[in-house]
């Protein structure tokens, strides 16, 4: 496979430097949140907010919240970081896991506090409205490279449990597979990321 | 605690996702509470999460939410590290918080045919308690239209997948039929979440399903 060999190098090496600047961004991040714990700086608190604040609403918008209850969850999850920067782990996990499942679970308390209470209200018709259907394809080149080389049917099931907190039985019925199916996509996906992300730690 | 059953990838990509129902969640926590494999494969798969979160087209706060959280900075006490008190090392400390550390202090509703069962009353679809179930006995062969996981915490029993004993858990969908039988003189006790309800199959399923209704 001699074929354009140099023209490859290139292409090889213009996708290691996007690959390093991302590393050095999530490295940047991870750094910032360790040194919180010790520095209580708010300066240091106010970057990350920044940065990661209007992350944390569109990711919490996604999953189901309107935008009004979606600012306050925000804030209460990067309150939420303040107050748990200290247990935050470098080598276990870059920052934007650890924040994003902070936020995850704030997000699930609200909605199932909400839920607890809708049972008890008439049922609404259930919206059949597939909004978000063939967005996966735009919203797929935004995600990290890993995720965007999957094949387009396992990145679908990816993105529609994260990006819309989708159960399995819910995906199954959009797309009208079995659950079988959704889940053996959800598999392949996973073990191709792990093998692609290679090492343990994120760091 | 030497575990050889462990959760499908695709349900811990579920747990990561925040798309169980609290029942399986809890189910979930439970088990990665004791079992360092699946706590890696949450760690991997929250990294999915984290890289959304970096992708994701940021939308705006409201002017001044910076401030508004900085005034707040003050008055929160950074969280205390969790310290794991002691407890009945039976009941997973994730569970504690809903059944207390006695598992026979339990108030349990017995069902017949050596089946006694705990309902923790989740409510939504599906369903989330605990069965205790006698030597020998067997409950009768069952599908599910969804998914079920059972996670043992005391005694052991037997499927046609294999044998389960404390610490493991079954990961089951509709994919299977099964059967399980407790297969010490101990009695059994586990914790079983499911996202719909179970179909039982044969006459002895049928009369039984009123019953568990699981």
């Amino acid at each position: 496979m001699s074929k354009d060999k140099a023209e490859g190098a290139d292409v090889n090496a213009a996708a290691a430097l996007v690959e390093d600047k991302k590393k050095k961004i999530r490295d940047e991040w991870s750094a910032c949140l360790s040194s919180l714990a010790e520095t209580r700086d708010k300066l240091e608190f106010s970057r990350l907010y920044e940065y990661f604040a209007p992350r944390v609403k569109a990711y919490i918008i996604r999953f189901g919240m309107n935008p009004a209850a979606a600012e306050e969850l925000t804030q209460e999850s990067m309150l939420a970081v303040w107050r748990k920067a200290h247990l935050y782990n470098r080598s276990k996990a870059s920052a934007s896991t650890w924040i994003f499942t902070l936020a995850r679970n704030q997000c699930i308390d609200r909605l199932r506090r909400e839920k607890a209470v809708e049972y008890e209200l008439p049922e609404e018709e259930a919206d059949p409205d597939q909004r978000h259907y063939g967005e996966h394809a735009v919203v797929a080149q935004r995600m990290e490279d890993a995720i965007a080389k999957l094949p387009e049917a396992q990145a679908q099931v990816l993105y529609l449990s994260y990006y819309e907190g989708k159960s399995h039985s819910e995906i199954a019925e959009q797309l009208g597979i079995p659950l079988g199916s959704v889940k053996s996509r959800l598999r392949l996906a996973f073990s191709k990321l792990k093998a692609h992300w290679g090492e343990k730690s994120e760091n | 605690m030497k575990i050889s059953h462990h959760f499908d990838d695709a349900t811990l990509i579920a747990y990561s996702s925040g798309t169980l129902n609290k029942g399986m969640a809890l189910l979930v926590e439970s088990h990665l509470e004791m079992c360092e494999n699946c706590m890696e494969q949450v760690q991997t798969s929250n990294r999915i999460g984290g890289d959304l979160l970096r992708q994701i087209q940021p939308v705006a706060m409201k002017s001044g939410s910076l401030d508004q959280v900085l005034s707040m900075l003050d008055d929160v006490e950074p969280e205390a590290p969790v310290v794991s008190r002691s407890h009945n090392a039976e009941v997973p400390a994730s569970l504690v918080e809903y059944i207390g550390d006695d598992l026979d202090a339990l108030d349990w509703k017995t069902m017949g045919m050596g089946v006694q069962q705990y309902d923790l009353k989740f409510g939504g679809a599906g369903a989330a308690r605990l069965l205790r179930i006698q030597p020998g006995v067997s409950v009768p062969h069952h599908t599910h239209t969804g998914n079920e996981l059972t996670l043992i915490l005391r005694g052991s029993y037997s499927d046609e997948i294999g044998r389960f004993q404390v610490g493991d858990v079954a990961d089951l969908d509709d994919q299977l039929e099964h059967q399980p039988i407790v297969d010490t003189e101990h009695e059994c006790i586990c914790l079983i979440a499911t996202d719909s309800p179970l179909k039982f199959s044969g006459l002895m399923g049928k009369l039984v399903q009123p019953f568990i209704g699981l």
